[in-house]
């Protein structure tokens, strides 16, 4: 059974396919709508809150929202745009981000955020300076703890591409961190080659792959020249639909 | 009539001068610049103590040692408009890594262990740790500016870059805030 309606975003009509969510209908018609822990190919699982907009009066998360027929969208707007700015904030001051030692600087996606959002002054949160680990006994990865913002991706991605289960969260509250199913992670059977090792799964420099470092001159890496969100909303780069997510949520939902 | 130059003052404390260096990439902007600004305490005048009130204080660095701490005040109480040029001065930069990087239950003794005693590449025999009276006594751990006096604005970027730095100092001169486009903000 196919259905199509519309929803209005910021006063412009969007079409809906069947089972869409706000975050799926928006990308189609090219509406970025910021997001951290939610990436092509992964069960979405609103974790971040990044993706936040006001749906009918109400804030909810656009990335596991389905959208309903007349549905009236607030993406963006000042109000959701500070409520973002905060929470991209908290994430800075949560770890330990030294974005000029960072091998992901300049393709990572949360700096790419703040950049998007302009966050260029002081915030009234204390920097937290956390005391994290850093795993470094795989012989082609690393895990440094101290960049992670626990989007779950590398859980999903290991769980429902991989079939591995090689990460899950540990802890709860502030002490919530990722862990891997081992002492360490070369005691997993993590391997350089799964897809929650690839380049795509970690949007911050948490998940390193070793002697690939600074591969992109600065100038040239990800976000230098475009900023985050021109995939969506430039017509050449656009996605046009999500064959893996789909996969994923058939094969992953088993717990 | 014309307007009264500016007085800028700028200071490097715990930095590696890097964002005094960008402050040279203007190139020759920094004589336009100079039309509207007068510097007075700063290494480019090598003015160790303020002449007099400035409008403007650019700081580079946060504070790894008590004589930073003082520096940081001192600017504080002499500028009208205090800036936290560079990520060193805005979250510590790459002097913070000693406070949480390192695991330790002590990391200021473990970071001045590794420097003079036990790293293989010290030759040290007394392992002495320097500690003349004429050095600034080094804090527990590095601050950021925020944490030590209010700052009124922040121009990121390790370093910014001269074309950052002259459109937000241009701002300022003009008492405008340095709003930064977001093509213009970087963290590294
Ligand atoms: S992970 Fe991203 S935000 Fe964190 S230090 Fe690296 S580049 Fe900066
Ligand atoms: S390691 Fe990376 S992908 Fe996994 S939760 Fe942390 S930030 Fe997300
Ligand atoms: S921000 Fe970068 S360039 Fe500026 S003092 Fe710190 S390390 Fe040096
Ligand atoms: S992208 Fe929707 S909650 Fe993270």
């Amino acid at each position: 059974m196919k259905r199509r309606f519309n929803i209005v975003v910021d006063g412009k009509s969007v079409t809906v396919g069947d089972g869409q969510t706000i975050m799926d209908a928006c990308d189609d018609a090219g509406v970025y709508i910021p997001r951290l822990c939610d990436v092509e190919g992964l069960v979405p699982q609103g974790s971040c809150r990044v993706c936040t907009v006001k749906a009918n009066g109400h804030t909810v998360a656009a990335c596991t929202q389905p959208a309903e027929a007349g549905m009236q969208v607030e993406n963006d707007t000042l109000e959701i745009k500070n409520y973002r700015r905060d929470l991209v904030r908290m994430l800075f001051h949560e770890g330990n981000h030294l974005c000029p030692i960072c091998e992901a600087s300049g393709r990572c996606e949360l700096q790419a955020m703040a950049y998007r959002l302009g966050i260029s002054q002081a915030t009234k949160y204390p920097y937290l300076q956390p005391v994290r680990p850093v795993d470094a006994s795989h012989p082609d990865i690393a895990l440094d703890n101290n960049r992670c913002i626990l989007c779950g991706r590398c859980i999903r991605a290991s769980r429902d591409v991989d079939g591995k289960n090689v990460f899950e969260y540990v802890g709860r509250g502030i002490h919530k961190r990722i862990g891997v199913n081992a002492e360490n992670l070369a005691a997993t059977d993590a391997s350089i080659d799964d897809y929650a090792m690839s380049l795509e799964v970690c949007p911050v420099g948490c998940i390193i792959r070793k002697r690939e470092g600074y591969f992109a001159p600065v100038g040239e890496r990800q976000f230098d020249r475009r900023p985050i969100g021109t995939e969506i909303t430039s017509p050449r780069g656009r996605r046009r639909s999500r064959p893996r997510r789909a996969q994923a949520q058939e094969t992953g939902d088993g717990e | 009539m014309s307007r009264r130059k500016k007085r800028v003052a700028t200071v490097s404390l715990a930095g590696c001068f890097g964002c005094h260096m960008s402050l040279l990439d203007m190139d020759e902007r920094i004589l336009d610049l100079l039309e509207d600004v007068e510097f007075d305490r700063s290494p480019l005048t090598d003015f160790k103590q303020f002449t007099r009130r400035c409008d403007i204080g650019l700081v580079e660095g946060g504070c790894c040692n008590e004589e930073n701490v003082h520096t940081l005040q001192e600017f504080r109480n002499h500028c009208d408009v205090l800036v936290a040029v560079g990520q060193c001065a805005i979250m510590g930069g790459l002097p913070v890594m000693r406070n949480a990087i390192m695991h330790s239950d002590d990391p200021l003794r473990e970071c001045l262990d590794e420097a003079y005693a036990s790293s293989p590449r010290v030759y040290n025999p007394s392992n002495q740790i320097p500690n003349d009276p004429a050095l600034p006594l080094l804090l527990d751990k590095v601050y950021t500016c925020v944490d030590v006096v209010k700052i009124d604005y922040q121009i990121p970027g390790c370093p910014p870059s001269g074309d950052v730095l002259y459109a937000a100092l241009s701002a300022l001169i003009h008492d405008r805030p340095p709003e930064l486009d977001h093509a213009s903000i970087r963290y590294d």
